[in-house]
């Protein structure tokens, strides 16, 4: 249960990403992509509430017990949640409006939970803070893919409402490709956002298969300091 | 277990036979479509068809499979060709686009390809695109020939399917219309049905001008594939009797449901019937087993029809009974003999 912090950070943004790899937290994930603005809002809201959680169930790890350990971690998250909740309900009011049950549904984000009990539990708090940040990274980073494919997929455009989340001068960022286009209301509503999600795990398959097969290719330097971790879950 | 799977017919016919008897009795029903409601269907299906070769043809180089052994053997011309006779002749262009991209590609390629999908290919098209675009998916239907007030040339149609919106909407308005069903709904619900019964659409002409004559050709290129035994009689039969016996148990109330003649000759239950539900790959395999799954199409034409949102139900009714093709299969597997029942 030591990893080094280059390889935490490389499971949490790449290897074991918790929406490509993983498939955690597909219920926000999948209902809440639609646009970049909405992906944006929720990812850095689970983004916080992971590193939280992270931190503080590693600093407990040695205070409760293995059989109340569950109970404990999920009253953990679920005050942190409350905490973001109003925090966004204090400061972006809208986009809170907008995302509705959607926040206090970070509680059962499992990716979270999963965190908590795989990787925070056993692990020293600076260690368990980097993988919160990167995990929730990775998620958000997911999330606002998603919602970019979708947006521009379903409504053409990018970026439309991004003041709800970063105030007044953000009125202008929006892009809009095609003046008249109609709306491919198959990209807004859920099952395209389960086709979109699954093109997006295809693709990382597609690359991992694509450098496995140009490192094989390459030819084996004897006596290299190469050190290889291949696929390990915490 | 093990159930028997494609290809169910008997005798040394090859995939490329099957589908090009298949097409060529869609193809009065198809004549009827543009004698009555114009030479958009002929675009629809051109563009819909090259579509789909092309988009075929680049997902088989991706997979490495033999591309000119795949192209010809129809299915995805027949796709596309069954898609196409199901959207509103007068559809903005990316419409037939679109719908043959997400049945050759979604539908089809990433299950696995021919023999491979559960859903049928052509219903999966159409059902993004109603999903998709509504307006496009319901108002762009062709206006009888005989209710027109000029018939209108290819040119014509060519210029609104594919300039869109730029065109006058006076012309647009001129050409399309909602379909039968869809009025006949949406008007009784204002008024009763004597008062709808002689909107020029129901009261003149045989019965629906032009529909009635679609479906009955429909149902002769069916009764033909299952006299050369392309298809089965089951699938059919079950559609159709179900979709009846329940407008006839409903028919007491005319003011709320449709009547029996307007369901199986008013929208696509005879296409559906005959060419949709008895697509080998995605149906049921027995015979028992076809009877329930036609029967469970009937039903579901029905009830989505009546007391759903949708104009017309054929291709949600088909994708649902798809679902439950397998647990089918698994309940009506015929015995071997001396196998003992379970």
């Amino acid at each position: 249960m030591t990893d080094s912090f280059s390889t935490i950070t490389r499971n949490g943004l790449w290897n074991n990403n918790p929406a490509l790899v993983q498939l955690l937290g597909l219920c926000p994930l999948l209902a809440v992509s639609g646009t970049v603005v909405n992906a944006l809002g929720l990812g850095l809201a689970t983004l916080a509430v992971l590193m939280g959680s992270n931190l503080a169930v590693s600093l407990i790890r040695h205070y409760v017990s293995d059989a109340v350990r569950l109970p404990a971690f999920v009253m953990i998250i679920a005050s942190l949640v409350t905490c973001a909740e109003m925090l966004m309900r204090a400061f972006t009011y809208e986009l809170y409006q907008i995302l509705g049950i959607f926040i206090p549904l970070i509680v059962t984000n499992c990716a979270i939970l999963g965190r908590a009990d795989g990787f925070a539990r056993k692990n020293r708090p600076p260690a368990a803070l980097l993988d919160g940040l990167m995990m929730g990274l990775g998620f958000a980073a997911v999330l606002v893919l998603l919602g970019a494919v979708r947006e521009l997929i379903g409504q053409g455009t990018l970026f439309a409402n991004m003041h709800l989340l970063f105030g007044e001068a953000a009125h202008g960022w929006v892009w809009r490709p095609l003046d008249d286009y109609p709306n491919f209301l198959f990209a807004v509503l859920p099952p395209g956002a389960f086709v979109i999600t699954g093109l997006l795990i295809a693709l990382k398959n597609a690359i991992d298969q694509g450098m496995a097969a140009r490192r094989a290719s390459e030819p084996l330097v004897r006596g290299s300091k190469r050190v290889r971790v291949t696929g390990k879950i915490n | 277990m093990l159930v028997a799977s494609s290809p169910h017919t008997i005798g040394p016919v090859s995939v490329q036979q099957v589908m090009f008897r298949v097409w060529l009795a869609t193809l009065p029903g198809f004549a009827a479509l543009i004698w009555f409601f114009g030479w958009g269907y002929l675009i629809n299906a051109l563009l819909a068809v090259s579509t789909a070769l092309v988009a075929e043809a680049i997902i088989l180089r991706l997979r490495r499979r033999p591309i000119l052994f795949f192209l010809t053997d129809g299915s995805a011309v027949l796709t596309a060709w069954l898609l196409a006779l199901a959207l509103p002749p007068l559809a903005p262009w990316w419409i037939p686009v679109i719908g043959a991209l997400a049945a050759i590609v979604f539908a089809k390629h990433l299950y696995g390809g021919l023999g491979n999908n559960p859903f049928n290919p052509a219903m999966v098209g159409y059902a993004v695109l109603l999903v998709s675009f509504p307006v496009e998916m319901t108002t762009r239907w062709g206006m009888p020939a005989a209710l027109a007030s000029e018939a209108h040339s290819l040119a014509e149609a060519a210029q609104v399917i594919f300039a869109g919106l730029r065109v006058e909407q006076t012309l647009v308005d001129g050409m399309t219309m909602a379909t039968p069903l869809d009025v006949y709904k949406t008007e009784t619900a204002l008024t009763s049905a004597a008062v709808v019964r002689e909107d020029p659409l129901f009261s003149a002409g045989w019965r629906l001008y032009g529909w009635e004559w679609v479906s009955l050709l429909y149902l002769l290129g069916g009764v033909v594939l299952i006299w050369q035994r392309v298809i089965s009689w089951h699938t059919p039969v079950a559609v159709l009797a179900s979709l009846a016996l329940l407008a006839l148990v409903f028919s007491w109330a005319g003011d709320q449901y449709m009547p029996i003649d307007l369901h199986l000759l008013g929208g696509a239950t005879m296409l559906g019937a005959f060419f949709i539900a008895t697509d080998p790959v995605s149906s049921a395999t027995s015979n028992r087993g076809k009877l329930i799954y036609g029967a469970g199409i009937g039903v579901l034409i029905y009830v989505i029809r009546t007391w759903g949102n949708y104009p017309d139900a054929v291709a949600f009714a088909v994708l649902l009974m798809n679902f439950a093709a397998p647990l089918i299969d698994h309940y009506t597997r015929p015995r071997a003999y001396g196998e003992q029942r379970t």
